[in-house]
C-alpha cells in the first residue's frame, strides 16, 4: 500500500477516533459522578449536529454551532432533571432501561421533528473539495477542525476538572458522594451538572463531524456503542485513557474497511468490544482489582 | 490427620498484606475459635478457606489431606465446607423454607431437563429436600417461620435461617463469621447453644467471633490473630493468658 | 392453582377464536397467531432476565438465527442430488418434501422438522458460545456485550447476500406439522395456526413453570437472590447462567422458525436493535419475574403494534413505555403473584 494511502487511513481513522474519544469522554463524566451509563449519550451527538443545521439556516454558522450545544446542553439536564432524578435507588437493570428509553425517545423525537433523511452541516472552512496535502494524503481542512475541538475539549475539561470549583465539587462527588455532600455540595445539582457537560461535549462532536459523516436521525445509537467500546478499552472513568483507546479505535476500524466490505464496519468494533469486555474489562489502563470491587 | 490443616498461608492485596503465613489445625468433632482485633485478616482467611478469595498468594489450604485454597467457593461447598457471612446473605424474593432448602442443592438430584419435564425422580427428590429442610429449620427452633419471607424477619431470626441453611448443606466443616454480631445477650447464649448442639451431632465449627464471652464459653481451640500473623493458638485459658494477646487487646477481655 | 391457570389460559385461547369467529374477524386470528410467536420469546426472556436477573439487549438476534437458519435451509432445492445415499435416506424416514417453486419447477426440500432442529441447536451453539465469556459480566457490561451481540447479527443479516441482504428471505415454504395440520399464512390453515401456536406457548409455559418451581429454578432464583451466598451453596452460578441462556435462545429460535413459516419469510428488520429492545421494554411491562405478566404485556402490546395502532410512533411507545415502566413501576404493572 503505498505510504499516501497508509496516510489517508491513518487520519480517517484518527479522525473518528477522536470522536469516539469525545464521546467516551461524555460516557465518563456521567459515569464518573453517578455511577450511570448514560446510553443516550449518542442521541446528544445526533442532537447537537441536528439542531446545528436547523440554526445554521439562519444564523452565522459559529452561532448555529454555539446555540446547538446550548440547547442540548439544556436538554441534557432537562432529561436528567425530569427522569433520572425521579428515580428512587434504582437497581442497575433499571437505569439501563431507563437511559436506553430516553435514547429512543429522542431518537424519535429527531424523526418526527426533521426527517430520515441525510443532513450535514456545512464545513467550517472550505468546503467539499478543498483539501490539504501532506505528504501526499489529501486531508479535508475538517479534520483539522475535528481534531483541534477535541483536543480543546480535552484540554477544557481537564483545566475545568481541577481548577474550578464546579469542576473539583463534580470530582469530589465521584470519590465519595456523601463525602462531597457533608463538605456542603450539592449532590444532584453535580449529577445535573455532568449530564450537561457530556451532553454539551456530545453535541459539540456532533456539530464539527457532520460535514464529514453526515448526520441522520438514527446516527446515534451506533456511535454510542462505539464510544462504549473507547470508554471500556480506555478503562471507564479514565479520560485519558479513552483519548489513546478513541484513537487506537479509529485507526484500527479504519484499516479493517480497506479488506472489508463496507457493511462489516461496525461488526469490527463491535468484536472489539466484545473481545475487551471478555478479556479485560478493566480496559488498558485499567486495573482488574479495582474493577473486581465495582459497584455493578 | 486434622480435618482441616492450613499451613503458610499468606494472601496479600497490592502492598497490604492481609494474610501473613499463618498455620494452623482444627480438628474434627471441636469448635475451633479465631480472635483477633479488627483488621487482623479473619475474615480473609476465612474467606480464603471458602474460596470465596482467590488465588492466595501462598501456601495451602487442605481438607482430609486435599488441598482446597484456590478452588472457587460452589467446590468448596461441594466438599463439604458450609459457610455464614458477616452481612447476612439471604435470599431476596424466597421464603425462609426455600432459603434453607438452596443449601440442600449439593445433595440432590436434578437437572434442567428434569425439572422441566417434572419426572418422577425428580418430584420425589424435591420432596425429600423439603422434609431435610424442615428438619434444619426446627434444629435452628424456627420452624414456625418456613413460610415467611426471609427479607421480613428480625435481626435474630435471620440468622437463624442462614444457620440453618448451612447446616442443610450437610458439612463436615462449618464455617461461621461472627454469628452472633447484632444479637442481643439472650440471642447470644442461644445460638452458642446451638453451635454447641451441632458439634455434638459431629458438625466441626471453625467460628470468628469478636463476643468474648461466647468464644470462651463454646470453643474448644483458639486462635488469636494480629495484623495477619497468629499470635497464639491453645485452649481458650491459655490464649487468654498469651501476654502477647493481652498486649494486643489491651486488656480488653 | 397451576392446573388452574393453564387451564384458564387454554379456555381463554379457545373462547377468544370462537369469538372471532362468531363474529366474522377472524382475519384478527393472524396477528393473534404472530403475537403468540413473539410472546414465546417475551417469556423466555422472562425467565432470564427475572428468574437469573441476566439482562440481555440482543434477544431478537436469536429470534433471527432461528428464522434465517429456516429459511436457508428449507429452501435448498434437494432434486438435483435426488440419488444420493443422504437424500434417499432422509426421504425413506420422510424428511424431505416435494412440491413446486412459484415458476412451476419441481422441487424436493428438506422438511422444516430438520430446519426446526438445526435452528434450535444453532442458536444454542452461539448462546454458549456468547454466553461463556459474556455472562461473566454485570450490569452495564452485560448490557452492552449483548446489544453488541444483537447489532452484529444484525449486521450479518443485513450485509449477507446469503441471507438476503436488506430484503431478506421470503418464499419460505410453509411447515406441515402434522398430517391435517399445517403452518403457513393461509386462510386456509388460519385457525389451525392460531391454535398450534397458542399451545406451543402453552406448552413452554408449562415446562418453565416446571422448572421455576424445581431444584434448577431454585438454583435459579437463589443466584438472582445473591450470588455469592449461591455460590457458598454449592451452585455452579455461571454454568446455570449460561444454561438459561441457551434455553431461553432456543425458545427464541424456535418462535424465529415457527414465524418465519407463519409469514413465509424473514427480514433483517426482525433482529434490529429496537426488535430486541421491545422484548426488553415487554417484560419490564410485565413485571420481570411475572411470567404470565409478560405473557398479557406481550400479547397486548405485540397484538397492537402489529395492528399498526401507533402508527409511525410504533418504536417511541415502546420507548415510553421503557420510561414510564421504569419510573413508577419497577416491578411490572401486573401484580406480583406467587408462581
Amino acid at each position: 500500500m503505498p505510504l499516501s494511502l497508509i496516510l489517508q487511513y491513518l487520519f480517517s481513522g484518527i479522525t473518528a477516533g477522536a470522536i469516539y474519544a469525545v464521546i467516551a469522554i461524555g460516557f465518563n463524566i456521567v459515569y464518573n459522578t453517578t455511577g450511570i451509563i448514560n446510553f443516550a449519550q449518542g442521541e446528544f451527538v445526533m442532537l447537537g449536529g441536528m439542531i446545528a443545521i436547523s440554526l445554521g439556516g439562519f444564523m452565522p454558522l459559529p452561532v448555529a454551532v454555539a446555540g446547538a450545544v446550548a440547547i442540548t446542553a439544556l436538554v441534557g439536564g432537562l432529561l436528567e432533571f425530569v427522569f433520572i432524578r425521579r428515580m428512587k435507588n434504582p437497581t442497575v437493570i433499571q437505569m439501563i432501561i431507563v437511559t436506553i428509553g430516553l435514547s429512543i425517545l429522542i431518537r424519535e423525537a429527531a424523526l418526527h421533528v426533521w426527517d430520515e433523511k441525510v443532513h450535514s452541516l456545512p464545513y467550517f472552512t472550505g468546503n467539499e473539495i478543498s483539501s490539504l496535502r501532506i505528504f501526499g494524503a489529501c486531508l479535508s481542512p475538517q479534520v483539522l477542525w475535528v481534531l483541534g475541538t477535541c483536543a480543546a475539549v480535552v484540554a477544557g475539561l481537564s483545566l475545568f476538572f481541577t481548577h474550578t470549583a464546579a469542576g473539583r465539587a463534580m470530582r469530589a462527588c465521584s470519590a465519595d458522594r456523601i463525602g462531597a455532600m457533608l463538605c456542603g455540595i450539592n449532590a444532584r445539582t453535580m449529577v445535573t451538572l455532568s449530564f450537561m457537560i457530556s451532553a454539551a461535549i456530545g453535541a459539540l462532536a456532533g456539530c464539527v463531524i457532520s460535514p464529514i459523516t453526515s448526520t441522520t436521525y438514527d446516527c446515534g445509537t451506533s456511535l454510542a456503542v462505539k464510544g462504549f467500546t473507547v470508554a471500556i478499552i480506555g478503562g471507564l472513568g479514565n479520560s485519558a485513557g479513552a483519548v489513546v483507546a478513541g484513537l487506537l479505535l479509529g485507526i484500527v476500524e479504519a484499516f479493517c474497511i480497506s479488506f472489508m466490505p463496507m457493511s462489516y464496519r461496525d461488526v469490527v468494533v463491535i468484536a472489539i468490544l466484545l473481545a475487551a469486555l471478555s478479556l479485560k474489562p478493566s480496559g488498558l489502563f485499567g486495573s482488574s482489582a479495582s474493577h473486581a470491587l465495582k459497584e455493578f | 490427620m486434622s480435618l482441616l490443616e492450613v499451613n503458610n498461608l499468606s494472601k496479600s492485596f497490592g502492598g497490604l498484606h492481609a494474610v501473613r503465613e499463618v498455620s494452623f489445625c482444627v480438628e474434627a468433632g471441636t469448635i475451633h475459635g479465631i480472635i483477633g482485633p479488627n483488621g487482623a485478616g479473619k475474615t480473609t482467611l476465612f474467606n480464603c478457606i471458602a474460596g470465596s478469595i482467590r488465588p492466595v498468594s501462598g501456601g495451602t489450604i487442605r481438607l482430609n489431606g486435599n488441598a482446597i485454597q484456590d478452588r472457587p467457593p460452589h467446590e468448596v461447598a461441594a466438599c463439604g465446607i458450609a459457610r455464614t457471612f458477616q452481612t447476612i446473605k439471604l435470599f431476596s424474593r424466597m421464603t425462609v423454607l426455600e432459603n434453607v432448602m438452596v443449601g440442600c442443592h449439593t445433595n440432590s438430584r436434578g437437572s434442567f431437563l428434569s425439572g422441566m419435564l417434572s419426572l418422577p425422580f425428580a418430584r420425589a427428590a424435591e420432596r425429600k429436600v423439603r422434609e431435610a429442610a424442615m428438619e434444619k429449620l426446627a434444629v435452628a427452633g424456627i420452624a414456625d417461620l418456613a413460610k415467611a419471607d426471609a427479607q421480613q424477619l428480625s435481626f435474630g431470626q435471620q440468622r437463624a435461617v442462614e444457620l440453618a441453611r448451612a447446616l442443610a448443606l450437610r458439612p463436615q466443616l462449618l464455617l461461621l463469621d461472627e454469628p452472633a454480631s447484632g444479637l442481643t445477650m439472650h440471642e447470644t447464649d442461644r445460638i452458642g447453644e446451638l453451635i454447641v448442639a451441632i458439634r455434638d451431632s459431629g458438625i466441626t465449627v471453625l467460628i470468628v467471633e469478636h463476643d468474648m464471652s461466647l468464644i470462651m464459653t463454646i470453643c474448644d481451640r483458639l486462635l488469636a490473630l494480629s495484623s495477619g500473623q497468629v499470635i497464639a493458638g491453645g485452649t481458650p485459658r491459655e490464649v487468654q493468658a498469651d501476654p502477647e494477646v493481652i498486649r494486643v487487646y489491651l486488656g480488653d477481655e | 392453582m397451576r392446573r388452574l391457570s393453564f387451564a384458564c389460559f387454554a379456555a381463554a385461547i379457545v373462547v377468544v377464536q370462537v369469538a372471532t369467529g362468531l363474529t366474522g374477524t377472524g382475519y384478527l386470528l393472524t396477528q393473534l397467531t404472530m403475537a403468540a410467536w413473539y410472546s414465546l420469546v417475551v417469556v423466555g426472556l422472562c425467565l432470564l432476565m427475572g428468574y437469573a436477573g441476566q439482562i440481555s439487549l440482543g434477544h431478537a438476534a436469536f429470534f433471527a438465527i432461528g428464522g434465517y437458519t429456516t429459511a436457508v435451509l428449507s429452501s435448498v432445492n434437494l432434486l438435483p442430488a435426488k440419488s444420493a445415499l443422504p437424500v434417499r435416506a432422509l426421504s425413506a424416514v420422510g424428511l424431505t418434501i416435494g412440491g413446486t417453486d412459484p415458476w412451476g419447477s419441481a422441487v424436493l426440500r428438506l422438511s422444516p422438522w430438520i430446519s426446526l432442529a438445526a435452528a434450535m441447536i444453532a442458536s444454542a451453539v452461539v448462546a454458549y458460545g456468547i454466553g461463556l465469556p459474556v455472562l461473566r459480566l454485570r450490569g452495564h457490561y452485560l448490557a452492552m456485550a449483548t446489544l453488541g451481540f444483537g447489532i452484529i447479527v444484525y449486521r450479518i443479516a443485513l450485509g449477507t447476500p446469503l441471507f438476503g441482504a436488506a430484503d431478506g428471505l421470503s418464499d419460505v415454504p410453509s411447515f406441515p406439522l402434522f398430517p391435517g395440520l399445517c403452518l403457513d399464512g393461509t386462510r386456509l390453515h388460519r385457525v389451525s395456526s392460531y391454535y398450534f401456536s397458542w399451545f406451543v406457548v402453552l406448552a413452554v409455559i408449562v415446562l418453565i413453570v416446571n422448572l421455576i418451581g424445581s431444584r434448577a429454578g431454585r438454583a435459579l432464583r437463589a443466584i438472582h437472590g445473591n450470588e455469592a451466598a449461591a455460590q457458598a451453596m454449592g451452585i455452579d452460578t455461571s454454568r446455570y447462567k449460561l444454561h438459561l441462556f441457551a434455553l431461553s435462545a432456543v425458545i427464541a429460535a424456535m418462535a424465529g422458525v415457527f414465524m418465519t413459516h407463519y409469514t413465509g419469510g424473514i427480514g433483517p428488520g426482525e433482529t434490529s436493535v429496537m426488535k430486541s429492545i421491545r422484548y426488553v421494554a415487554i417484560v419490564a411491562v410485565g413485571g420481570m419475574a411475572n411470567l404470565w405478566g409478560a405473557l398479557i404485556a406481550g400479547t397486548v402490546l405485540n397484538f397492537l403494534s402489529l395492528r399498526g395502532l401507533f402508527g409511525t410512533y410504533d418504536d417511541a411507545v415502546f420507548g415510553a413505555v421503557l420510561i414510564a415502566m421504569m419510573l413508577f413501576a419497577p416491578d411490572g404493572i401486573v401484580r406480583k403473584k406467587r408462581i
